[in-house]
């Protein structure tokens, strides 16, 4: 049987131009980061749709627990004094 | 909660339009019904290389050959894209690719038909890949948030896909009499089958009713056919080509789904010698990546 079973996970982020933050594109598998490189090129950049790629192993990756995501994110819920919105302007005061 | 509650607050979120992720609750039906949809499409992605891959070395100019190649690697793209998609249900790709090999998964019916002539690739594109669109613009905006994300990037690549296509047809038909036989020819090849892609008809879909209210599927298979006869009939007539008239033989679908089309076999047996011919390579790949694991262990002590 094949030894290349469980070939470890990496994450791919692509930068798409100058500029713009690295966004999750998808994943690949590969025995190293090298290779993990490599197909995330040959896999996600056919098309020139980057100009640099992170990859990450996919278990290194610490994630929020979506179960717990109303108590996780519950402090932010009642601070609506954070946002602009919040304040009544009056018309006549400008530029603020 | 228990799970009724859970299931009642997941077709709530559904129904909100809200995108299923990976981590998130959902009942067993649903991640089971996606798992067997997304691979059955990466499957298809995969042995959809074949038919076209029959033509690379043949292609009539080094232009189409370099355009087949980009085609096919393309579809090779989509099958990791779908396989990467669907790994996050919690599945591995291994035992994926392993139910495929042997026999025990199910990929689209349209692969399993020869292609005899290099017109057929050119209504490949233009049809396969054209109903190909039709089924996936809709899942772009699927439930399950990997699936849906996987299919914009495909579907972002399927356009040039079925232009190729067109343009073969194109050109042939603006060809010798000899020439604008064979596309007539390849037209009647693939035009029936083309139209099975979109499954059978809704009285006979049964999972269609459940996939609907998932928002796995958005539009019933006669409503995607209809739609797809309605855009490509005048792209025949502007061909001065003639679609073919009468019924779909639904017996025929049937067959290939069970095994008994005209290339099964020979796709199937292409991917297991494509797997095993490159066991090397991966054994390789992993030989070379512990021995460098070590070196780097070794000289950090
Ligand atoms: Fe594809
Ligand atoms: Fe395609």
């Amino acid at each position: 049987m094949s030894t290349s079973r469980d070939w470890p996970l990496f994450e791919v982020f692509i930068r798409a131009r100058g500029g713009l933050d690295h966004k999750h594109v998808g994943s690949v598998h590969a025995v190293d980061a090298r290779m993990a490189m490599e197909h995330a090129r040959d896999l996600y950049t056919r098309r020139q749709e980057g100009v640099s790629i992170w990859v990450v192993r996919s278990s290194e990756i610490i994630a929020s627990d979506p179960s717990d995501a109303d108590a996780f994110f519950e402090p932010a819920r009642d601070k609506v004094y954070r946002h602009p919105t919040f304040y009544d302007i009056p018309d006549e005061v400008k530029t603020l | 909660m228990d799970s009724e509650a859970l299931e009642r607050r997941f077709q709530a979120r559904i129904d909100a339009d809200e995108r299923i992720e990976p981590k998130d609750w959902m009942p067993d039906s649903y991640r089971r019904t996606l798992i067997r949809q997304m691979a059955q499409h990466a499957h298809s992605e995969i042995v959809g290389m074949l038919p076209e891959g029959n033509w690379i070395t043949r292609a009539p100019t080094l232009k189409r050959k370099a355009i087949l190649m980009a085609k096919v690697q393309d579809e090779g793209g989509h099958g990791a894209y779908l396989y990467g998609a669907t790994e996050t249900l919690g599945v591995t790709r291994d035992a994926l690719i392993e139910e495929l090999l042997a026999g025990a998964a199910k990929y689209s019916s349209i692969f399993n038909y020869p292609t005899p002539t290099w017109a057929d690739i050119g209504a490949i594109g233009w049809l396969v890949d054209g109903a190909a669109i039709m089924n996936q613009i809709p899942l772009c905006r699927c439930s399950f948030g990997p699936y849906a994300r996987a299919m914009v990037r495909i579907c972002k690549e399927e356009s040039f896909h079925q232009r190729q296509g067109y343009d073969i047809m194109l050109q042939l038909s603006r060809g010798t009499d000899a020439q604008r036989r064979m596309a007539q020819e390849a037209l009647d090849r693939w035009w029936w089958p083309s139209l099975m892609m979109f499954g059978p008809p809704d009285a006979d879909s049964k999972h269609s009713a459940q996939s609907m209210r998932w928002k796995i599927k958005r539009f019933s298979n006669d409503e995607l056919r209809e739609r797809f006869i309605e855009f490509t009939v005048p792209q025949a007539q502007y061909l001065g080509l003639t679609v073919p008239q009468g019924e779909i033989d639904w017996s025929e679908f049937r067959d290939v789904l069970d095994g008994h089309g005209p290339c099964n076999r020979e796709r199937l047996a292409a991917r297991r010698r494509a797997h095993e011919q490159g066991l090397w390579v991966r054994d390789a790949a992993t030989a070379y990546a512990s021995r460098q694991a070590a070196r780097k262990m070794q000289a950090a002590s």
